[in-house]
């Protein structure tokens, strides 16, 4: 993918953050972090939710471990991006549970799985542990609006197909599909959108379509 | 010097000649890759042989269950002929529906469903079972799963109510009185066999018509009598062998036997889970399948044993009261592996290595 690295000299801030949200996309083009792109899109809410979540903490670890890249060892780098991640999943955690109870009912658990998103700890590894503190926390965000974008898509047609509704709202009185409520259906919504996104970069842009290395 | 040249130009081409010699020269010994033995089976006729074994299955469908189930397997194939012509023009490969194997997909999918569906199942999981998991995984040989199964599983779950919905059988022609019934199977495992002899009256009935077919259940699984004439034309042409159908019956007939009665061991009634339920459509028409069973014949004995494990365990234990269709796609992604573990031993190598 490697996108930063073709542009000639210092990408700026604008290009770092639409190539995360578009040619590094995590779950369309690198299909990476799957897991809650199918746990948590059964409905716009709860996608919404999420994508909030993951574009706060991976600005957060990008801009912490971009500070830090100088004084972690490379040997234990692992060990601390983790515990920096896990420090800014428990302040998502807790600011969610004070301000959202039913919400963090329903969300809490996924929440606390941010911890183990491949898509953070590859920026963390591949991109804020090589560069400066304010490309860092752009990448953080074009990533994490990316994941977003992507959760947002996912859950629209699993929700309006499963339930027949958009964000809790009942539009068409009906069922259509049950399938994409299940995690069947969430592999089948994630499968054919990234077909469709594949096709757009090869039909428009000349591009060869993403591999995806897959993980978490 | 100029004629030496030209010599060894020469020399050094005639290999290269030679090598194009040997493949394609048929004088000499020819070296081309496997398969070596040809035979005048090929694709299209095997499928359409196929097709047409099951013709007595449908007409026993439409027999009992009326004009309905003509639009209704008309429509499973119209939609997996969709399907395949869609994806291959998409995907700008050369258009096969000739080869029958859409054709046969839709058939068997339409074999597989409820009269009463409503048009829009036929056509949606045609196109799930067609595109999805046959083209969209490569095309025919491909496919991991049984299309027409995943196009019935597809439905059984997008659409519960729907797909186990039973219509009884009429003999009149004149369409369905709206009554629906449960199926054997369900009533067995809801109610107990006590109950299922009250609707069918005695045993002796009971099988009598299980085996013609006049009972609740998909438009083609029901005649077992038609089925079988349509397995035995297969048999006749050597276009499936016994391995798998006889090893996935057996399995479930013993297994109903030992575990199937409530009174303890050995007190089961083999015979009802042998003639009913989708079993005998099955384990002829779908687990057979030749991209999606093992090709070693050690390999597909296991495949029907563990097919009837597992349909007994749906049966028996799980929420399904059949439990064929999923028994028969959970082997069908453990093909690979049994392929592997059964692999003939390459002449001349040593040890377990592979």
């Amino acid at each position: 993918m490697g996108a930063i690295e073709a542009t000639a000299g210092r990408p700026n801030s604008l290009q770092i953050v639409i190539s995360g949200i578009f040619r590094e996309n995590a779950i369309f083009r690198m299909a990476i972090s799957l897991c809650p792109a199918i746990a948590v899109t059964t409905g716009l809410k709860t996608g919404f939710l999420m994508g909030i979540a993951v574009v706060f903490v991976n600005t957060m670890v990008n801009v912490t471990v971009s500070l830090m890249r100088k004084v972690i060892h490379p040997r234990i780098r692992m060990p601390i991006y983790m515990l920096i991640i896990s420090g800014w999943v428990t302040v998502a955690d807790l600011t969610l549970a004070a301000f959202s109870r039913d919400a963090y009912k329903q969300m809490g658990l996924y929440i606390q799985l941010i911890v183990a998103f491949a898509s953070i700890l590859t920026r963390a590894e591949n991109f804020a542990s090589k560069n400066k503190v304010i490309p860092s926390f752009f990448d953080g965000i074009g990533i994490g609006t990316g994941f977003f974008f992507a959760l947002m898509v996912i859950s629209f047609f699993r929700e309006l197909l499963g339930k027949g509704a958009l964000w809790g709202v009942d539009i068409i009185h009906a069922k259509p599909l049950l399938i994409a409520l299940l995690p069947t259906g969430g592999f089948f919504a994630t499968g054919l959108l990234m077909g469709f996104f594949n096709w757009i970069d090869i039909r428009f842009y000349g591009g060869k379509g993403a591999g995806g290395a897959g993980g978490h | 010097m100029q004629e030496e040249s030209n010599k060894a130009q020469k020399l050094k081409e005639q290999p290269k000649e030679q090598g194009k010699g040997q493949v394609f020269n048929t004088q000499g010994l020819v070296v081309s890759v496997s398969p070596h033995i040809r035979s005048e089976e090929t694709v299209s006729k095997i499928m359409w042989t196929v097709s047409v074994s099951l013709s007595p299955a449908f007409v026993m469908g439409v027999y009992f269950f009326g004009p309905r189930a003509i639009l209704v397997t008309a429509l499973c194939i119209l939609g997996s002929l969709l399907s395949e012509v869609l994806i291959q023009r998409l995907a700008g490969k050369e258009i096969a529906i000739k080869d029958g194997s859409a054709f046969l997909t839709g058939l068997l999918l339409g074999l597989n469903m409820p009269v009463t569906v409503p048009f829009y199942i036929p056509l949606l999981s045609a196109f799930i079972g067609v595109a999805i998991t046959k083209q969209l995984f490569g095309g025919l040989g491909y496919n991991i799963f049984n299309p027409a199964l995943m196009g019935r599983a597809f439905a059984l779950i997008t659409w519960p109510r729907a797909m186990t919905t039973w219509a009884v059988p009429t003999l009149s022609f004149a369409g369905l009185d709206g009554k629906t019934m449960a199926t054997p199977l369900g009533l067995l495992k809801e109610e107990g066999l006590a109950r299922l002899l009250e609707v069918f009256g005695d045993k002796a009935h009971l099988y009598k018509q299980l085996l013609v077919g006049y009972r609740g259940g998909s438009l083609g699984e029901t005649s077992i009598v038609a089925l079988l004439i349509g397995a035995a034309f297969l048999f006749y042409f050597r276009y499936i062998s016994w391995h798998i159908p006889i090893s996935f019956l057996t399995t479930v007939a013993v297994g109903a036997w030992a575990f199937g009665g409530k009174a303890g061991v050995f007190s089961g009634e083999p015979i009802i889970h042998l003639l009913s339920g989708g079993l005998v459509l099955g384990a002829f028409y779908m687990a057979t399948d030749y991209v999606t069973c093992p090709a070693v014949k050690k390999g597909q004995i296991l495949f029907g044993v563990g097919c009837g494990v597992l349909t007994l365990l749906i049966r028996l234990k799980a929420g399904y009261p059949e439990g064929v269709m999923f028994a028969i796609l959970i082997m069908n992604c453990l093909t690979p592996l049994i392929d592997r573990s059964f692999r003939a031993k390459v002449f001349g190598a040593k040890g377990k290595k592979t």
